[in-house]
Order: C-alpha cells, then sequence, then structure tokens
C-alpha cells in the first residue's frame, strides 16, 4: 500500500534537522533498522541543506519534501524553484563545491549517493532544482526467512 | 563559551547533538577566534553528545585542519558513535586528522 507525505518549509538553516527528523520519522513505517534510517536521514539533510544554500543563495523561499513509501522502498523528492544547475555532472561530482568560502566539503552528492540506492538529479538554470532519491527499505527479522 | 574549554596549549570543543550546516558556522567563527589569540597546538573535538553530522561537519573539520596545520598544530577526533564513524571514514577525513579508534 502507497502512502505519501509532503512537506512544505522555509529555506531557514533551523529547519535542515526539522526536515531529516520528519522523513525519519515518516519511514518508521517499513521498520527500518538504525543504520537505514540514520542513512535517510543524512540524504535528506544533505539535499535539503544544497536546497537552503545552492537553491536560494538570497533570500527566504520554500523548500518541499515528497515522500512516498511503497512495501519495501522509499521514494524522496527534494525540490526548490532557486537558482539551479547548468551543469548537474559538475555539481555532483565529489569534493566539487561552488561555494568554497562557505566550507562546503563538497561530498553532499557522494553521502547521498553511498546512502541511497537511487541519486537523480533534475536542474534548470532560473527555475530550480529536484533531486531524487530511493532506497529499498531490508524491513528487520520479523516476516523475514533466516 | 562553556563548549569550549583551553587546558595548556590544548583547545577541546565538545560538539552539539547534531552537527549540520546550522551549527557549524558559529563553531567555526568561535573555534578560529581562540586559536588565533591564544597559543593552541592541539585542537580536539569530542563527539560525545553528537548523534548525527553530515557533510557539513566535514567541511567544518578540514576547515579547522587547515587553520591548524598553518599555526603548526594538529587536530583529533574523539568520541564518535556509529554514524559519525562511518561518515569520516567515507570522508577519507583520516588522512588530515587523528581519528580515536574504536573502543573495544
Amino acid at each position: 500500500m502507497k502512502n505519501e507525505m509532503t512537506l512544505a518549509f522555509d529555506s531557514l538553516s533551523e529547519n535542515e534537522g526539522f526536515a531529516r527528523v520528519a522523513v525519519a520519522a515518516f519511514v518508521t513505517r517499513l521498520n527500518p533498522t538504525l543504520e537505514e534510517v540514520a542513512d535517510i536521514r543524512t540524504a535528506v539533510s544533505e539535499a535539503v541543506t544544497n536546497a537552503i544554500i545552492h537553491g536560494y543563495p538570497d533570500g527566504v523561499h520554500t523548500v518541499v519534501v515528497r515522500a512516498v513509501l511503497h512495501e519495501e522502498t522509499v521514494e524522496l523528492w527534494i525540490t526548490d524553484e532557486g537558482v539551479g544547475m547548468e551543469d548537474v555532472k559538475q555539481a555532483m561530482e565529489p569534493l566539487y563545491t561552488s561555494r568554497p568560502e562557505l566550507e562546503r566539503s563538497g561530498m553532499g552528492f557522494m553521502f547521498m549517493e553511498a546512502f541511497m540506492d537511487q541519486v537523480e538529479v533534475q536542474s534548470s538554470p532560473g527555475v530550480g532544482t529536484t533531486v531524487y532519491m530511493k532506497k529499498r527499505i531490508k524491513q528487520d527479522a520479523a516476516g523475514q526467512e533466516d | 563559551m562553556d563548549w569550549m574549554e583551553l587546558r595548556g596549549n590544548r583547545l577541546v570543543v565538545r560538539l552539539p547533538a547534531e552537527l549540520d550546516h546550522h551549527h557549524t558556522e558559529v563553531i567555526r567563527l568561535e573555534v578560529d577566534r581562540l586559536v588565533t589569540e591564544h597559543p593552541v597546538d592541539e585542537l580536539e573535538f569530542d563527539f560525545s553528545e553528537t548523534v548525527f553530522m553530515d557533510s557539513a561537519g566535514i567541511g567544518m573539520l578540514i576547515g579547522r585542519y587547515k587553520v591548524m596545520h598553518a599555526l603548526g598544530g594538529t587536530v583529533r577526533v574523539i568520541h564518535m558513535d556509529g554514524q559519525i564513524r562511518r561518515i569520516l571514514s567515507l570522508s577519507g577525513v583520516g588522512k588530515l586528522i587523528h581519528l580515536e579508534e574504536e573502543a573495544v
């Protein structure tokens, strides 16, 4: 059975914690392991922080997080309607950052790709960016063969 | 700053529960101020209270490594839990700063 939620919040850094906690709470319906929850929290934090810092470098605007639970997978969309990117490939390269003065490590997409099964980015300059991520939740021992 | 403590030439920084971009900015400013105002040659980050870190924390650690390296000092990281260890190890930051070994 599908179960879906959407969060829309201001692009304030204090909402980074709110977004990852809310998504982690929603995903608990799938009985994820602690490690799977930690993976999702980190991936959400990276995508939401990117939207806040890079999507909306000026002013406060809206970030939207949509999560869809299926039987054994979670799908996430993190969307901003900010500045967008010309070159998504370059942005996803490990250690690349457009804002070195902010001490960005350039590891955000690396962590998203390490912790999720699938990461896709759609972006257009002046239109905004959506990060799509998918992860299979293996579920805990109950109901599985052992 | 009750989360920072000077012990001789060592500065101990107790990190917050959630080390994300929202929290790294003030840490960076305060740590950089202290290590340039005092003769600090060892900067120690204590993760005892920290349950979450993302790439913003890695950026903050690498930035502090650069500052301490320029000052001729070192950086070490202690008391990390499982999630923090995974992030640290994926990042490769162990090449620059000393990571406390896991307790057995």
